[in-house]
């Protein structure tokens, strides 16, 4: 067998991307930024409320976190669904005593099962991110673009129906897109998605509606990468937190401001024996001068205002 | 198919004819850091898939461009307050891509060798001119756009063919990164020329650390001073050598930088360490030790062959 000429072409080879979503762009070198009163250090901090149905499909993947063993995995839809009866409330609780706001990423069908949840958001102000309509409804690159669309308007008209709120930011199951997923959300009135995870500040992405942002939601700082993903325990976990915190927070007094977001996923850190440990995590960013506690929408705001 | 690739014959860690560095260090120092491109819709190659989940497969293309877009400034900072200067195993094509990396890294003295043209681009079933066309892409992209010809080949995504190393020592590639066989060079046998085997690493590599391993940053820097303390008392007797490959993509993460600053600190805070590039430590071992290595594998062999 050998590969045909083709394989030894590069037609993209060129200066900046492969594509044209959006430019090459080095963090270090842009405009600094500045966050309302001085901060040095805007906290984003995105728990997510996710329902993995039972009959979770296996193709084309399953999203991480999902059914393992044969039909019926109760373990694993039991085990998820944990998250979004009591963990939840744990988790929002020590949000509440740190003082720092959320923005909840929620699947539709949450919306839909708990509506519950809607309101535990909104009774605090918090603001809901898009996030699919659940965990086996995926997006991903060969899907029908009519299903696509159909499936982001299932995702953004139910929770705006639902909540009440705008809903202007985007993160897909397992964060995975086709190629017609952001002009479908861009279609849809969506100012900023979670899913490149390939910078730590905002920056503009391209799509058929017009430039959205593309945010740093946190693929790292995130409890179900860290503690189930690479299976480090609840201290490293703190560590970690602390870890990236130092350096954005050091990054800050001389690059302009930074985000520093946080991913948090109930069915993991709500458990018993984890929430001290996220409130620990927590603790150590929000007892430092110069941080700023913000919803994904008041920091593109601040964002955007200075571009 | 071989059982045994056929590059080097047994040659046992104890009893080698005694290495030394310059200014008679015990341990030759390196690091690689891995700049690299990754296509969004590489053509498909039948022996791998480029990713995991369907084209655009989002989380992994745009983590490994962190590296470039953030990842790299850090980890670039932390080398430079170390005084450590990269050797690059550079996929070529970043040289037009993101020139401003490359320029950073010239400013800076390091070395760059070749990673292929794209990490999304494997060598496996290619035939003898594509494998040639890829080697000289490198030769002439790299000295294009940077000056200098390359020493030391890093497949790119580590694949190879059975002709690889035979190619690379024809064009005059001094020595190769894809042995893991041990922590001193070896002579490597080819066609013609003198071709060797810098130690790299696979174990104190951050991306097998981090994602094959799955090890937390912490942990990173005890691996990497412990790894740097064994190899620390064996050069007194006989000089050896420590890479740490690195992917900005990895180590550059906030989360994960002061944690191999820490181990960096500690390495080059030691007295008898030859930082150097692994051009410097291939030619040095190359002009004074090459051919007594060979002498002495040939030595061994005799010595041992069976009894017929």
């Amino acid at each position: 067998m050998s590969l045909g000429d083709d394989y030894l072409k590069y037609s993209k080879r060129k200066y900046g991307m492969d594509h044209d979503r959006y430019p090459w762009s080095i963090l270090q070198k842009r405009k600094p930024v500045t966050w309302p009163g001085g901060a040095r250090v805007a906290l984003w901090v995105v728990p997510a409320l996710e329902f993995f149905p039972l009959d979770q499909p296996a193709m084309p993947f399953r999203a991480p976190g999902g059914m393992v063993t044969p039909y019926p995995d109760l373990r694993h839809y039991t085990l998820r669904d944990y998250g979004n009866r009591v963990g939840v409330f744990r988790v929002f609780e020590v949000l509440d005593g740190l003082g720092i706001k959320a923005s909840v990423a929620v699947n539709s069908k949450v919306a839909e099962r708990c509506p519950f949840l809607i309101n535990e958001i909104a009774r605090r102000g918090w603001e809901i991110i898009a996030h699919g309509v659940d965990m086996g409804r995926l997006h991903y690159g060969g899907m029908d673009e009519a299903e696509e669309a159909a499936q982001v308007e299932e995702s953004i008209g139910t929770l705006r129906k639902l909540s009440g709120q705008p809903v202007t930011g985007w993160l897909s199951p397992a964060k995975s897109e086709s190629m017609n997923t952001l002009d479908l959300v861009a279609a849809a009135d969506i100012e900023y998605v979670c899913d490149w995870i390939n910078d730590d500040m905002p920056y503009p992405i391209k799509t058929k509606s017009g430039d959205i942002h593309s945010m740093p939601h946190s693929h790292e700082i995130d409890d179900q990468t860290i503690m189930l993903h690479y299976q480090h325990n609840e201290a490293e976990f703190v560590q970690q937190v602390s870890d990236q915190f130092r350096v954005l927070y050091g990054e800050a007094a001389e690059q302009g401001g930074r985000i520093m977001a946080v991913t948090i996923h109930p069915w993991m850190s709500g458990q018993p024996h984890r929430i001290k440990a996220l409130e620990r995590a927590l603790a150590q960013v929000i007892e430092h001068d110069g941080v700023w506690s913000a919803t994904g929408a008041e920091i593109l705001a601040a964002f955007r205002a200075q571009q | 198919m071989r059982s045994d690739p056929g590059l080097y014959d047994y040659f046992p860690y104890i009893e080698r004819p005694k290495i030394t560095w310059p200014g008679g260090a015990r341990v030759a120092f390196w690091v690689a850091p891995n700049i690299e491109f990754y296509e969004l819709d590489p053509p498909i190659n039948p022996s791998r898939r480029a990713w995991a989940r369907p084209v655009p497969d989002v989380v992994s293309y745009a983590q490994r461009d962190y590296g470039n877009r953030a990842g790299h400034w850090r980890m670039m900072e932390v080398m430079d307050r170390c005084g450590v200067r990269g050797s690059v195993s550079l996929n070529v094509a970043v040289c037009e891509h993101h020139p401003e990396i490359i320029e950073e890294c010239k400013k800076r003295d390091w070395e760059f060798f070749s990673h292929g043209i794209y990490n999304t681009r494997y060598c496996y079933e290619m035939d003898e001119a594509q494998e040639r066309a890829i080697i000289e892409d490198a030769f002439e992209t790299v000295e294009k756009h940077t000056g200098q010809k390359i020493a030391g080949w890093l497949a790119p995504a580590l694949t190879h063919t059975e002709r690889t190393m035979d190619l690379l020592a024809e064009y005059g590639v001094k020595y190769t990164c894809d042995l893991f066989c041990d922590d001193q060079p070896q002579p490597v046998k080819v066609k013609k020329g003198r071709f060797i085997s810098l130690p790299y690493s696979l174990e104190m590599n951050d991306i097998i650390v981090y994602n094959v391993q799955r090890q937390a940053p912490r942990r990173y820097t005890e691996m990497l001073k412990a790894n740097f303390d064994r190899l620390y008392e064996e050069g007194a007797d006989s000089g050896v050598v420590m890479c740490i490959p690195l992917h900005a993509y990895a180590v550059g993460q906030p989360h994960r930088i002061e944690a191999f600053a820490e181990a960096l600190e500690y390495i080059t805070g030691h007295e008898g360490v030859w930082v150097a590039t692994g051009r410097e430590i291939a030619e040095w071992y190359t002009q004074h030790h090459y051919d007594t290595a060979v002498d002495a594998i040939e030595t061994h062999k005799r010595k041992w062959a069976p009894k017929s």
